[in-house]
């Protein structure tokens, strides 16, 4: 497996493996978090994908995660977010999404980050168990909403 | 939150046979180390037995070992199986009646959200590094812990 910077060959991978999962189609999002993560080399945003290359001819996509470095929002000091991590489901378990996590951390690292956060939802128990799984605890903030009538 | 002494032997115990996958431990080892008595560890691991948590093996030399799937089972579903979470059930009372009751109500539902949360989302796996993190080792026998009982 090897753990590399998206490519635009990637996308049709990545659209397809995210709805997949998600079960929503969003061609739009996924072009324009291209154009700002993948296209655009930016040294605080980092969008990786996992790749099986067992046949270098035919790599396969195995996974993706896709995070930046934020600062002063919330009133926090700059830390690295990630706000996109996807597996193949039948490729689970398999140390894929651990290796994305330590890929994405080391590029935080390299820029100065000494904290990573993420968000997920309550009820979303198998992100829950990864991400906990890979040492994360709650952070100091809470998240609020309302509804706006 | 505080767990009862019940709810706290029994993730103790699965985390001291989920660190020894495939070997079984006495109730009388586990109980040295958290200072318990082994009569009151037994109804404990008597408990885990019937939801298929833990196994025990006969014979000389026998113990319980570990029979779930570290990577899935999570501290919520030892917390339940001991009903410490009784508090998320609904509650009926008076002050249900009032608006004063319902925002009360709404507050404490959303605390019981997270709580729940926190508890289904860290796997015995996870409780293992984080027990290795905190210098614990699996093969030591470390010093008796005493807990201390309620009366």
């Amino acid at each position: 497996m090897r753990v590399r910077r998206v490519r635009s060959a990637d996308m049709a991978d990545v659209v397809a493996l995210d709805t997949r999962v998600t079960k929503l189609a969003k061609s739009d999002y996924w072009n324009d978090v291209f154009r700002r993560f993948g296209r655009q080399h930016s040294r605080e945003r980092f969008f990786l994908v996992a790749e099986d290359r067992a046949d270098r001819a035919v790599p396969r996509l195995l996974g993706f995660v896709i995070g930046e470095v934020r600062a002063w929002e919330f009133g926090s000091e700059p830390c690295g977010w990630v706000f996109a991590l996807s597996v193949e489901p039948d490729l689970r378990l398999r140390g894929t999404g651990s290796a994305l996590i330590e890929a994405i951390s080391r590029e935080f690292k390299k820029v100065g980050i000494g904290k990573m956060r993420t968000m997920v939802a309550r009820d979303a128990q198998l992100p829950l168990l990864f991400f906990r799984s890979e040492g994360m605890t709650a952070g100091p903030y809470i998240q609020l909403e309302k509804d706006l009538d | 939150m505080r767990l009862q002494i019940s709810t706290q032997l029994a993730i103790f115990a699965i985390l001291e046979l989920a660190t020894r996958e495939g070997h079984q431990l006495s109730v009388a080892e586990i109980g040295e180390k958290y200072g318990v008595s082994s009569h009151h560890l037994a109804k404990v691991m008597h408990v885990m037995g019937r939801a298929g948590f833990v196994r025990s093996v006969r014979g000389a030399g026998g113990g319980y070992q570990f029979a779930g799937n570290a990577r899935r089972m999570t501290l919520l579903d030892v917390v339940q199986l001991f009903g410490d979470l009784s508090s998320v059930e609904p509650q009926t009372s008076l002050a249900d009646a009032t608006a004063e009751g319902q925002a009360l109500r709404r507050v404490l539902s959303e605390i019981d959200d997270i709580t729940q949360a926190t508890l289904g989302s860290v796997t015995i796996a996870t409780m293992c590094k984080l027990v290795s993190r905190h210098g614990g080792n699996g093969e030591q026998r470390p010093k008796s812990v005493a807990l201390r009982h309620r009366t």
